[in-house]
């Protein structure tokens, strides 16, 4: 059993949904990406998601996209994050997912890219630009190295269709809660919990619900009708409002690991209330 | 029946959408039922005698066609050699460029599937322009996605799209122009999918639009087809486009890519030069790899972030280019060749010159190309130039460049 089988077994029979954070890696810089993990796992989060910036990252909305660029300013790559899985790896055993647009995957040679993942620890990737249809080779590739490729259906995916990638899907079955974009939203639509369910219905596999999840409140709802809860701009939002910039350097604020880590543990207690 | 092997039913692209390794549908899942759904509608259209004729009716009625092929004889006096250059004038279609007939393909396509809003990007804003004069057509609501930068080169573009009734709407993620304009675009479909259709103003995107485009933009070849052979009394030699996204190339090459004799040319836009970093020569000196919903030729850097791209002319300014021309440029079915600023610059002061012709500097460059070919021409050689756009939207630029150099 992998880590997110496992964490998920764990949390299934607990009374609670997984939190599971995203960050951009390297935003604002590699060193407080490890940190922000340890601290993040320390809070209660059950698995991170590590975001691999790219030049053009549409399914994103602003607030990831500006903080892809501000990684990019680094040119964080696939062999920075690699290594710094590597280090936090010793450190501890929180899943850990990579979260990247598929062109940088494919220039990095999928099979080497699988073989360089799963050697430092990570335990899966998500892709967003890369549907059932196209994503045989890599999965093929992941396989061979013990890494879960997870997919994503959305609001308007259909029932066959949700059956064909919840098949295909390994570690849980991605659901997002809006046709839409990345991005922190007051309110999540009411079809949502209607959604979630006929989802729940059609596969025995985890189920994680993302986008657009940003409050406790909204937290606590979900947590009753899914295994898996990811926040992602709002942390974000929580980072760059604690990135120091100095001309046209940026580095982070002293309060910033210490925030975050509260908001994650604010948002992990959601995660048990209500169920 | 007996067939012959070229009559084989190879299909291009597959059901799937793939042209050999390229193409394909690299999209968000939620697009995923859009462009099925699209693909569906589409085909069903194309089959259908009512879409057939309608379609028929507004490219005679509305836009013009056919467009003029016409010799150009000022051009060829310059050339000194015994060739015949012939232009497929598709500035002259309405709203002065190709793009037209795509969008009108699309929009009368997105309006028979019930949708009710229209988006789309736009770089130079010709696309913009004629997806917006579409949709005043045809009574939908539009709103085109720009590029800050492009919406301060292109002011007269931006004027044109919002008289016909279209939002325009400045994109400042990235860097400002095309390629960013498109994920801003795909982002609103993304978010819209239910109501929206997004009409891609090149053959690239995500499966079907790679073909859908080409299809419509077809039509370029098959009037050339029946007017050179009108006007010559045969085939070409020759035919050449300028390439950016590549939908006038492809529009012109479609009906030709059977026919072995002839050589196909496609001229990217090289810059600055491409040994900088300043050019758009994507099949030239790029490598394949996946953007904006399909695998194809693109600028990238060695860990896949995508490149910034430059061309004086805005509607090449792009990091990618269709599929099907990656794997015309791997099949040897196209030779891409590239011209930098100056040359096509120099081409567009030419042509003005000798045939009273104001073309786009995307344009030009297909024209400049001529300049370097026709020497190796063989005596009575034929060749059609694609003539995509009217270069009245470059003349400030142009313009200015002649003001720096009097100057200096």
């Amino acid at each position: 059993m992998n880590r997110i089988d496992r964490m998920f077994s764990q949390i299934r029979k607990g009374k609670e949904a997984a939190l599971m954070p995203f960050i951009t890696t390297g935003d604002p810089d590699i060193d407080t990406t490890e940190k922000l993990i340890l601290e993040m796992d320390r809070q209660g989060a059950n698995l991170i998601e590590l975001g691999l910036p790219f030049s053009d990252p549409l399914a994103d909305g602003p607030t990831i996209q500006t903080s892809s660029q501000r990684a990019l300013r680094h040119n964080i790559n696939a062999k920075d994050l690699f290594g710094m899985v590597r280090r936090v790896r010793k450190k501890t055993d929180i899943p850990l997912v990579l979260m990247g647009y598929y062109n940088p995957l494919l220039q990095y040679g999928l099979s080497t890219f699988a073989e360089d993942a799963a050697a430092s620890g990570l335990d899966g990737t998500i892709i967003p630009d890369l549907p059932l249809e196209e994503a045989g080779q890599w999965i093929a590739a992941a396989k061979t190295r013990g890494l879960d490729n997870i997919l994503l259906v959305a609001p308007n995916t259909s029932a066959d269709r949700v059956r064909k990638i919840a098949r295909v899907t390994q570690g849980f079955l991605y659901y997002v809660s809006v046709t839409g974009i990345t991005g922190t939203r007051t309110e999540l639509p009411a079809e949502l919990y209607q959604g979630l369910n006929a989802i729940k219905q059609l596969t025995k596999k985890p189920v994680a619900v993302g986008f657009g999840i940003s409050m406790p409140a909204q937290i606590s709802g979900l947590a009753v009708i899914t295994d898996g809860i990811i926040v992602g701009s709002a942390i974000i939002k929580l980072i760059e409002a604690h990135t120091i910039k100095e001309g046209d350097d940026l580095r982070a604020g002293p309060d910033l690991v210490k925030k975050v880590g509260e908001f994650v543990g604010e948002l992990k207690e959601a995660t048990k209330k209500g169920c | 029946m007996n067939k012959s092997p070229n009559q084989k039913n190879t299909k291009s692209p597959d059901k799937s959408g793939h042209f050999g390794p390229y193409g394909g549908r690299f999209v968000p899942e939620t697009l995923m039922p859009a462009i099925m759904e699209l693909d569906s509608a589409y085909r069903k259209a194309r089959r259908d005698t009512g879409f057939k004729r309608d379609l028929a009716h507004i490219l005679k009625h509305y836009v013009g066609r056919p467009t003029p092929l016409y010799e150009a004889k000022g051009l060829q006096k310059v050339l000194g050699q015994e060739i015949r250059v012939f232009l497929k004038r598709e500035d002259l279609a309405h709203t002065g460029a190709h793009k037209i007939n795509n969008t009108i393909g699309q929009v009368l396509l997105a309006k028979r599937m019930g949708k009710t809003r229209i988006i789309a990007e736009t770089g130079a804003g010709q696309h913009g322009v004629a997806t917006a004069t579409a949709a005043a057509l045809m009574g939908l609501k539009c709103e085109v996605y720009m590029g800050r930068k492009d919406m301060v080169r292109q002011v007269m573009n931006v004027f044109r799209m919002q008289l016909t009734g279209a939002k325009v709407i400045p994109v400042l993620s990235g860097t400002q122009t095309l390629k960013d304009a498109i994920n801003e675009t795909i982002r609103d479909w993304v978010t819209n999918v239910g109501d929206t259709h997004y009409v891609i103003g090149s053959v690239v995107g995500p499966h079907p639009y790679p073909m859908m485009v080409r299809n419509f933009q077809s039509i370029i070849g098959r009037e050339t087809r029946r007017q050179i052979r009108q006007l010559a009394g045969r085939l070409p030699d020759v035919v050449m486009a300028c390439v950016g996204g590549g939908s006038n190339a492809m529009g012109i090459f479609y009906p030709f890519i059977k026919d072995e004799e002839i050589r196909l040319i496609g001229v990217e836009a090289a810059g600055k030069g491409v040994e900088t970093d300043l050019h758009s020569a994507t099949l030239s000196v790029g490598s394949p790899g996946v953007l904006h919903g399909a695998m194809s030729y693109l600028l990238q850097d060695h860990w896949g972030q995508i490149k910034g791209a430059h061309s004086l002319a805005p509607g090449l300014d792009y990091p990618g280019v269709g599929p099907e021309h990656s794997i015309f440029k791997d099949s040897g079915k196209v030779g891409y060749v590239a011209v930098d600023d100056e040359q096509a610059f120099q081409a567009f002061k030419l042509l003005s010159e000798t045939d009273g012709i104001i073309p786009a500097l995307e344009s030009a460059h297909a024209v400049a190309y001529l300049m370097e070919l026709a020497p190796s021409l063989p005596p009575e050689s034929i060749v059609v130039i694609n003539l995509s756009g009217r270069g009245d939207k470059d003349v400030a630029t142009v313009a200015d460049l002649i003001r720096e150099r009097t100057e200096k």
